[in-house]
């Protein structure tokens, strides 16, 4: 039988989720292997170096740079004021004065005496890592972070903006194929992840975010109002540093896609239940695709997820490329020949079967398999 | 790494019969009659290839020697950090920090020249402290290449915080540059640092017979071979997913740039965004709404491993590669100049053409042969649809030979022409280039219907002599075909240049292809019909006159 690899995106009901929460560079980790934890708790913390200035102490005071370590008024690595005396040069008689005071808090760290500068490091940053998903911290990374361990649902998007919520999940449309109006939303949905059908336009998006919900979960968006909520065209598909009030996550693409039914009723399911959502996407190598977990902190039972990624006569798949973009197929055929299609290119195939019964020849990267 | 290697090894042994691999899986060398290897040689972009971040006093002289050294080498220049760049020592900082490079090439001053200028940049990476991107347990390597007095004051700036590898200066006088010794430096610290990274790679460091390259230094150095070897001048471009290469030799320069956003896939919405909607609409014989061929195209950078089923699909790729191209050779021909900042003599000639230092070499009507290369050209459904792309996106001049790469052999043959060049390069003209045939294109504008030029073909061997005539707006295919050769003279009309000067006749020996040959008369710049309907037919007529479409 004929085989071929086309991974998914995971909607798993129930499934066995694990998370890194790492500091950017080496801090404290708050918790303790076995510990549980719940999504806001913080769980580990830095203080990340701050930022420096260049202070030209040879040009302000006129001097040469060799001449700039003897006329410093502060010693290396020690704390200083903005406006304290970082540098002085009197001239003959006591006249002629000249001096040069610390433009920020911080420290100086370096003089030199070939540029005359001298650096200032300004206060650290502190940073907090959260847990973001509730569970068990099931390993600690010593001074760098923990893993994060607990059962779940999980739900990939296709592309997603807006970083990590926390939020209820509030489920609006009624159907996958909905179109949500901007007149749905209303303050019930404040601090809530409200989900969708196949799209809406830019206005609802807005009206979310005015009202203040955390995310907003839709099968499909179109490129332009993406552009609109962005303030520019997005190029790449890495995104997830965007400061916004509320997630945009899209289960199918651009344009206007039904929501996969699957997806739509496991979140139907979920109404009313605490969720960990995250926009961020980079689509290159270590891809990362947008999230949405509800953690159900059950133990004793480990769901893994058994789904294959072989592709297999009989497996259902969903089109991802016009035409039938969107459709939910059945495999029927795996020709192993390369086979010639409309676009006059020669490329290995499968013949799928839609629900209406028809059957259809695909090329094999134009699909991708549905993980259950 | 080694795994990926002996599976394709398996393949080869499988397709060639021949037994490559012993029992232990290890390659058999030396060849012994029906078995084993002599030499094995690999190149590698493993972790996204070798990604620098590259310093220099003066943007236009000690920064853009240093990034052509690095280029040069096979990287991804992410930044060029210098004096002069309008950035403020914080954001200079900022950026250093948040850049995570596999290496920094340090350059600036001539050599003698001042201190004060290569230290303030060696402070600003002091101050920054990056941290490597791949393996946090060693020292970023840091080359430095700039003004050899300075060397110990960046020593004394820089020792504890980077590895610092001082090689001669990329730019001892302002008048010449050295770039051999950075490249070297590059190479060897990308063995030692950046691939070390990779699982296995100290096994397969073993089995090769010639250091390993990164695969865009082996490819311009394939280039620059040809271009030496055969005494022409070479375009070579790279389309890639997520970047396009392109590589030339103008006058005996070698020049490589990145475009590192400009692609195919996971960077085709960038394509879409820098060339502007209007733009890649032009080349397309569609009529569909704009917001749907938008949804397509991002659809394209989230699902990149999608490939066009419908002719619509392949007409929208065909239309960004074109811009992909175009405005990767602009980028190109931006950055491969004349060395700036020399002072010459010039002759009176040259005083009233205004012509100066810092001149793009990258010269239409000099070039003599184009290589495409990658998945939208080497495996565009037509032959004739990549040819027509390629002419289409950079416009040759004159007479130009095209080519694509049948399976991206390039980067192989050049790691390979290190020790059998011979060898390398018969395989490169015998099965790694695809020939698609010659364009002849005269320069300027043309007017729709006026003769262009009239063009006497003697194919060898066959003394009859055939002639074409070019008319404004048309495109004409005469068939030449595989290693068939042909003399071509050309008499342009008044006022038309095809490389001898306005109205002079040129003769040229030319060789066939896949295509043949292809006259081009749309003019330079393409004109395109303002009313949309007109301007699709005037597509579809030009793609037929070629057999890009039926």
């Amino acid at each position: 039988m004929a085989h071929a690899y086309t991974p998914g995106l995971r909607v798993a009901e129930r499934a066995h989720i694990r998370k890194r929460r790492m500091l950017p560079i080496r801090g404290n980790v708050l918790v303790a292997r076995g510990a549980r934890v719940s999504a806001k708790d913080i769980v580990a913390r830095t203080d990340l170096p701050g930022n420096v200035q260049l202070v030209n102490i040879a040009h302000n005071l006129g001097i040469e740079p060799a001449d700039v370590p003897s006329k410093m008024r502060v010693e290396l690595h020690k704390p200083i004021r903005k406006g304290d005396l970082l540098a002085e040069n009197i001239g003959l008689f006591g006249l002629f004065r000249s001096s040069v005071y610390a433009p920020s808090d911080g420290t100086i760290e370096s003089v030199s005496k070939v540029t005359g500068q001298a650096l200032l490091r300004e206060l650290p940053i502190p940073l907090e890592v959260t847990a973001y998903i509730s569970g068990e911290v099931t390993e600690v990374i010593e001074d760098e972070g923990v893993e994060i361990t607990t059962e779940g649902t999980f739900i990939q998007g296709i592309i997603g903006i807006g970083g990590e919520k926390l939020g209820t999940i509030h489920v609006l449309a009624k159907s996958p194929e909905d179109t949500l109006q901007p007149d749905a939303i209303d303050e019930s949905c404040r601090g809530k992840v409200i989900v969708g059908g196949a799209r809406a336009p830019l206005q609802t998006y807005l009206r979310a975010a005015d009202i203040g919900a955390v995310g907003l979960v839709l099968g499909s968006f179109d490129d332009s109002d993406l552009g609109s909520i962005l303030g520019y065209d997005l190029g790449i598909a890495i995104t997830g540093g965007e400061d916004l009030t509320t997630t945009l996550i899209l289960t199918e693409g651009f344009g206007e896609l039904a929501m996969a039914r699957k997806t739509f009723d496991l979140l139907g399911s979920l109404h009313g239940q605490a969720a960990s959502i995250n926009g961020a996407t980079q689509i290159r190598a270590g891809v990362i695709r947008p999230e949405i977990i509800v953690s159900r902190h059950q133990t004793g039972e480990r769901a893994e997820v058994t789904a294959s990624t072989e592709t297999a006569v009989g497996a259902r798949v969903r089109i991802i490329r016009q035409p039938h973009f969107g459709s939910i197929a059945t495999i029927r055929a795996l020709p192993p020949e390369p086979v010639v299609i409309e676009s006059g290119a020669t490329v290995r195939v499968m013949t799928v079967e839609l629900p209406d019964g028809t059957l259809h020849t695909l090329p094999r990267a134009n699909v991708e398999l549905i993980e259950e | 790494m080694t795994v990926g290697v002996c599976n394709a090894v398996r393949e080869l042994e499988e397709v060639t019969g021949r037994k490559l691999l012993d029992e232990r899986g290890r390659l058999i060398h030396p060849q012994n009659g029906a078995t084993g290897t002599d030499i094995y040689v690999s190149t590698s972009s493993a972790g996204g290839g070798l990604q620098m971040l590259v310093m220099g006093v003066v943007k236009s002289m000690t920064a853009e020697s240093a990034e052509r050294a690095a280029l040069g080498a096979g990287a991804i220049v992410m930044d060029t950090i210098c004096s002069n760049d309008r950035r403020l020592p914080y954001q200079q900082i900022a950026r250093i920090r948040q850049l995570r490079p596999d290496m920094i090439l340090l350059a600036g001053g001539v050599d003698g020249g001042t201190v004060s200028h290569v230290a303030k940049l060696a402070e600003l990476v002091a101050a920054a402290r990056p941290t490597p991107r791949l393996g946090l347990g060693f020292r970023l390597p840091l080359v430095y290449a700039g003004n050899r007095l300075a060397m110990s004051e960046v020593n004394a700036i820089l020792a504890d915080c980077v590895d610092i590898h001082p090689v001669a200066n990329v730019r001892p006088v302002l008048e010449s540059e050295n770039l051999g010794p950075a490249r070297d430096a590059i190479h060897d610290l990308f063995m030692e640092h950046v691939m070390a990274q990779a699982p296995g790679y100290d096994k397969l460091k073993t089995w090769a017979h010639i250091p390993i390259m990164p695969t865009p230094g082996a490819v311009g150095k394939l280039v620059e071979t040809v271009a030496r070897d055969r005494g022409i001048s070479v375009l070579g471009v790279d389309i890639g997913g997520a970047t396009t290469d392109v590589f030339s030799v103008f006058q005996g320069q070698f020049n490589r740039t990145v475009s590192a956003n400009l692609g195919m896939s996971y960077s085709v919405g960038n394509v879409l965004t820098s060339a502007g909607f209007s733009n890649v609409a032009r080349w397309m014989t569609t009529n569909l709404p704009d917001h749907d061929v938008r949804n397509r195209i991002k659809n394209k950078i989230i699902r990149p491993t999608t490939i066009p089923h419908l002719l619509e699909d392949l007409i929208i790729e065909q239309a960004l590669a074109r811009e992909a191209l175009r405005l990767s050779l602009e980028q190109h021909a931006a950055f491969a100049t004349s060395l700036k900042g020399v002072q010459r003599r010039r002759t009176i000639a040259e005083a009233f053409a205004q012509s100066g230092s810092g001149e793009t070499l990258v010269n239409m009507m000099e070039l003599d042969l184009i290589i495409g290369s990658g998945g939208v050209l080497s495996h565009a459904p037509r032959r004739e649809q990549a040819a027509l792309m390629m002419i289409d996106a950079f416009l040759p001049l004159g007479v130009t030979q095209l080519a694509v790469d049948s399976i991206f052999m390039m980067p192989h043959l050049g790691v390979l022409s290190e020790r059998a060049p011979e060898a390398a390069m018969q395989v490169f003209w015998r099965d790694c280039l695809v020939p698609l045939g010659a364009v002849v294109a005269p320069a300027g504008r043309a007017r729709i219907g006026r003769i262009l030029l009239e063009c006497t073909i003697r194919r060898k061997g066959d003394g009859r002599p055939e002639t074409v005539t070019l008319t404004g707006g048309t495109l004409v295919r005469v068939p030449l075909g595989e290693g068939e050769e042909a003399e071509i003279t050309i008499k342009p009309a008044r006022g038309v240049n095809v490389g001898a000067g306005s109205g002079k006749p040129v003769t040229r020996s030319v060789t066939g292809g896949k295509v043949g040959m292809i006259f081009d008369g749309r003019g330079r710049p393409i004109q395109f019909d303002p009313d949309p309907v007109r301007r699709r037919a005037k597509l579809a007529e030009w793609a037929r006159a070629i057999g890009a479409m039926d």
